[in-house]
């Protein structure tokens, strides 16, 4: 069982970042196929939030086909996250370092580099849709 | 049933001269937690006042639960500003009165809320602090079983920590017992976790109501070079404006996608959008008629 928690300066609608915690924990392992979410009650009544908001969520991670709901019993989880992507994921980095060190080499600093990531992968993101 | 849970149509209130509503068109659908938002005097207690029927309109009508409101008590749940409770009566003294006086009473509820938040049935209520006297109020509220719960301002007087309790026990309610609740606050973090819909009301005004999500995806922060707000699409709509000599930043509402390339887009907080129809409400020359309502 995982535990929830809220992050209130983090811009991320509640909802999300519920998701967000549910797919993490697929993951990085700390959830498996068969494991339970808890319940809508029991999260609402230790987060203080909107029983709609964590339902919104179950939802949309049933919809991706990561839980699915069992009328009177509760949600479980159907599939696991923890793929082949993660081996890809040290050589990735590595060219990132790499990256890194070129920008700083060009006299970049921290906030620029952050900002220059930040624009180049949301209009990537944006290319990807269009 | 889909029902409005709370349906006002040219609502308006009047105490001597002053109007502390006016004009109130609202619809509230059923199955929500509603925060409504405004500064103190706003008139949030005469709305909820009139929900249940404790005040008569001057003007229009309110219905509740699809009857005029104060026709349906026993199913209406109302916890006053102050969560009031009677001072020289035991805690099991108050659930004895509600027992009575409410036909569809649950003795269970209101026995297991009182073990789990750990008051002593023997207690006066005036003896007790204002965060149990708050759960106190609850407890009645809750075992009366009602469709609708009014909270009028319930945690304004806590400190963080019964606050956050009073929160989550309302929100274990709402998920056991399926109920519709309108929460007033002055505070925009109280309502931000709790509630799923949204009534911004200022100056006796209704501001804007609907699904915060809804709201929350509809309003835009526009920053770009200095443009007339006469030149702004149609589908637009200004929540208020601001212009250097060179810039200009707009909050808007649109349901359509913003072309513009000069602007850079951002999206709203809930309080940031708050404030903005707060802030618009204080220009007195833009307060003519209920700014906007958001319904599926």
């Amino acid at each position: 069982m995982i535990e929830f928690h809220l992050d209130g300066r983090s811009g991320v609608s509640p909802y999300q970042q519920i998701v967000q915690q549910v797919r993490n924990a697929l993951r990085l392992g700390l959830l498996r196929e068969g494991d339970q979410l808890p319940t809508v009650k029991d999260v609402v009544a230790s987060l203080a939030i909107n029983p709609n908001t964590v339902l919104k969520a179950y939802r949309e991670l049933e919809h991706e086909g990561l839980v699915s709901a069992r009328p009177g019993r509760g949600t479980f989880v159907t599939k696991t996250l923890t793929d082949n992507s993660l081996a890809a994921h040290g050589p990735l980095r590595q060219d990132l370092r790499r990256w890194i060190g070129k920008a700083r080499k060009a006299g970049l600093d921290d906030e620029s580099i952050e900002a220059l990531f930040m624009t180049t992968f949301r209009t990537a993101a944006q290319e990807d849709i269009a | 049933m889909t029902a409005a849970v709370l349906r006002a149509a040219g609502l308006g209130k009047k105490y001597g001269r002053r109007w502390a509503l006016t004009d109130c068109n609202l619809e509230v659908p059923a199955g929500h937690v509603v925060g409504l938002v405004g500064p103190n005097g706003a008139g949030k207690s005469t709305l909820l006042n009139l929900s249940v029927g404790m005040l008569t309109p001057t003007a229009g009508s309110v219905e509740v639960l699809g009857a005029p409101a104060g026709k349906q008590l026993a199913k209406v749940g109302y916890v006053a500003q102050d969560t009031p409770t009677y001072s020289r009566l035991s805690v099991a003294e108050h659930l004895k009165i509600g027992a009575h006086l409410n036909p569809g009473w649950d003795h269970s509820v209101a026995e297991r809320r009182i073990q789990s938040i750990g008051l002593d049935p023997k207690q006066r209520a005036g003896r007790l602090s204002g965060g149990q006297r708050a759960q106190l109020a609850l407890t009645l509220g809750l075992a009366k079983r009602p469709d609708l719960l009014l909270l009028d301002e319930p945690v304004a007087a806590l400190d963080p920590l019964a606050r956050r309790e009073f929160l989550q026990d309302l929100m274990e309610a709402v998920a056991e017992q399926e109920l519709s609740v309108v929460l007033s606050s002055h505070l925009v973090s109280d309502v931000e976790r709790a509630c799923d819909f949204l009534i911004v009301l200022v100056d006796s005004r209704v501001q804007v109501s609907g699904e915060i999500d809804t709201l929350l995806a509809t309003h835009y922060r526009l920053t770009g070079p200095r443009k007339d707000q006469k030149s702004m699409p149609k589908d637009q709509h200004v929540i208020a404006a601001s212009h250097t000599d060179v810039q200009s930043t707009y909050l808007i509402r649109t349901e359509m996608p913003i072309l513009d390339p000069a602007w850079s887009v951002s999206r709203l907080t809930l309080e940031d959008l708050v404030l903005a129809y707060m802030g618009r409400a204080a220009q007195p020359e833009q307060t003519g008629r209920p700014l906007l309502e958001v319904q599926r």
